[in-house]
């Protein structure tokens, strides 16, 4: 079967909807020579009325993409780095999301924010290695992190395709994957639904994004070394979240491991924790993997790696929720 | 957003025209500093007041289908464009039957169907929108101009200026009007602004143009010369229009009595009054007649925002997902 990567899972996706439906643009700095691979070859196939190479002027152009969405465009907006959404957090959080509840519903702002590579692409230090997922889950957007390439062409589709901003992190660390499949098996991937990578009985892990893999690396030799049984649950979407998927799993399991590239406080990771230990079964306090509180990404390899969660502090984690009980 | 329909209610820009838009405007805002005062609107407006001949002006100069966007001092561009004053009145007290069902307020009126885009409360943020707007309009085949409305104060902020560069750079249709009042809140243009406003629009090559803000007649020929230079394909215009705010940045202003202006300075710039200038071309009868309708108007709108019900509690977050989305609830 044919081999498709993450990266151009995501390009197949903007080529599909581009072609679908010409109200979908894309707009972005270096996206005419698809700096980042995800445009790669759209200039030539759309033109330049419809791939948008923009000055670097974030604010202006997310702004613009908020206007062009309220008046019949579909933009997808590509940042090549995900601390350029510090730069534009007024024009996602207190324009482009406000502007349907603030005009009574008369106005829609169909957008979507694309970040590929977010988080940590190693020695790119402190301003380029950022994850923030959480901020926009947070604020209320849409949020999607895809682990796959099947998922990060469905849920880019989704996001394209639904009338409200809608938030894509394609994680550095799940960039190089690729599956094996079917191209014609590609479908849409609804906003909000999870997905059981592994079925298990011992404990629910819920990874978000790149760390499904190290979550299903575990797993397997927590399976063969201790014949502990780790479920993997992907949410997919971090906003809206898929409570009813993870309480399902927390009915088989009752026990609860997150890991989330967020910073501790305030991160995704809390909230699944406290919605989990408010409405769902637990049998032993859960525990979370993630950033240090406040981190800010080093530069050197080993102090970069340091800050990341991994797959050593969540096997940890995991046999301390099964020593508890 | 859909296209504007069934378009009748812009008033005319002859004489009469603006007059009558100037006039609806002042008596508005005497009207809904009263309700602020009775405690009928919340939180207070930002009045429009002595700077009406703005608003009539370039509204004046558009078509219904034209776009606008608007600021949090933007009751004049509302009217002006043509929105129910009676819905926008039962908006700004906060009602279901307001333009925005009660969701938006002073600072957030807009009425899409007659090509109002929105009022923005953040100074400055609207311009790109307005630029993204007309960009895509443009691209849909249609020949609309979108007007984006500021202050002086917007143009010391930086998207704004990305904003003149986008639109200069693709010739977008989209015409930057800055109302320069003299203050940003209560700082002095002077104080805050380096080299000149027109200044900033000719850096990036926009035709920039400064008039006489006072004067509804001479907005409306300075207007219709950039909405059209738009309209042919010639990208974006600024208009700075010189004007004066006549009464506070803000209603809290009439309690807190900040100095930031002396009574004869207010005095002076209160001296050519818009409205007055725009009564002296219009016959007595006529004007009588104007100024009748809008009481009546006015004393409807006022009992329909009293009369008006309050919106649903439990229906607080209504429209904040196009897909009716339900966000969960704040307690279990």
């Amino acid at each position: 079967m044919p081999i498709l990567s993450y990266l151009r899972a995501l390009n197949r996706a903007l080529g599909a909807e581009m072609e679908r439906d010409p109200a979908v643009c894309v707009l972005g700095e270096d996206i005419g020579v698809a700096v980042s691979n995800v445009t790669t070859g759209l200039l030539k196939r759309f033109g330049p009325e419809r791939v948008l190479d923009m000055p670097i002027s974030e604010q202006a152009f997310t702004s613009f993409a908020t206007g062009a969405a309220m008046s019949g465009s579909r933009p997808v907006v590509e940042f090549q780095i995900p601390a350029l959404l510090y730069l534009v957090f007024e024009q996602i959080a207190n324009q482009a999301h406000k502007l349907s509840l603030m005009t009574g519903g008369q106005v829609k702002v169909p957008v979507t924010y694309m970040l590929p590579r977010s988080g940590s692409r190693a020695g790119w230090a402190g301003q380029h290695s950022d994850h923030p997922y959480s901020l926009f889950a947070h604020v209320g957007i849409k949020t999607v992190v895809p682990a796959t390439p099947a998922d990060a062409y469905g849920l880019l589709v989704s996001a394209i395709r639904d009338d409200d901003p809608v938030i894509l992190f394609a994680p550095a660390g799940a960039a190089e994957r690729r599956e094996d499949l079917d191209f014609a098996t590609l479908r849409p991937v609804p906003i909000g639904v999870g997905r059981v990578h592994r079925p298990g009985t011992d404990v629910t892990v819920v990874a978000v994004g790149h760390l499904v893999h190290d979550a299903l690396e575990v797993a397997g030799e927590l399976a063969a070394s201790s014949g502990i049984s780790v479920e993997v649950f992907d949410p997919r979407t971090l906003y809206p979240f898929d409570w009813a998927g993870l309480a399902a799993s927390l009915e088989r399991t009752g026990r609860l491991v997150v890991i989330d590239d967020s910073n501790r406080t305030c991160g995704i990771g809390g909230e699944i924790i406290a919605t989990a230990a408010e409405e769902m079964r637990l049998i032993v306090p859960p525990k979370r993997v993630t950033r240090p509180d406040g981190a800010v990404l080093p530069f050197a390899r080993a102090l970069d790696l340091a800050v990341q969660p991994g797959p050593g502090q969540l096997r940890a984690a995991i046999e301390a929720v099964i020593k508890t009980g | 957003m859909t296209a504007p329909q069934g378009l009748s209610d812009a008033p005319p820009a002859d004489a009469a025209g603006l007059y009558r838009t100037v006039r609806l405007i002042r008596r508005f805002e005497e009207r809904a500093i009263e309700m602020v005062r009775g405690g009928l609107i919340p939180g207070g407006i930002h009045p429009y007041i002595g700077q009406e001949a703005v608003a009539a002006g370039v509204c004046g100069a558009l078509r219904p289908d034209d776009l606008i966007t608007s600021t949090h001092r933007g009751h004049g561009h509302v009217l002006a464009k043509g929105a129910d004053p009676v819905r926008m009145l039962a908006e700004l007290a906060g009602r279901e039957t307001g333009l925005n069902a009660g969701r938006g307020g002073s600072m957030h009126a807009a009425d899409v169907g007659v090509g109002i885009c929105g009022a923005n409360a953040i100074v400055g943020a609207a311009a790109a929108i307005a630029t993204g707007v007309a960009w895509s309009q443009r691209r849909a085949g249609h020949d609309r101009v979108a007007v984006t409305f500021f202050g002086d104060g917007a143009v010391n902020q930086g998207v704004l200026l990305e904003a003149l560069n986008l639109a200069a750079l693709w010739r977008v249709p989209v015409v930057f009007v800055c109302e320069n009042n003299g203050f940003a809140a209560t700082m002095r243009v002077e104080d805050t602004t380096a080299g000149s406003i027109t200044g900033r629009a000719e850096a990036f090559g926009i035709p920039a143009q400064t008039v006489d803000g006072m004067d509804p007649q001479t907005v409306l020929t300075a207007a219709s010369c950039a909405v059209g230079r738009a309209r042919a394909g010639d990208g974006p215009s600024f208009l700075e229009c010189v004007t004066y705010r006549f009464d506070a940045h803000h209603t809290w202003e009439h309690l807190a009595r900040p100095r930031y202006r002396t009574d004869a300075e207010v005095a002076a710039g209160m001296a050519r009054d818009p409205v007055d200038i725009q009564a002296a071309r219009v016959a007595g009868a006529a004007r009588e007649r104007i100024d009748a309708e809008i009481e009546a108007l006015l004393d409807e709108a006022q009992r329909f925002a009293a009369a008006s019900p309050e919106p649903d509690p439990s229906r607080a977050l209504d429209y904040l997902y196009s897909d009716g989305l339900r966000s969960r609830a704040g307690t279990a």
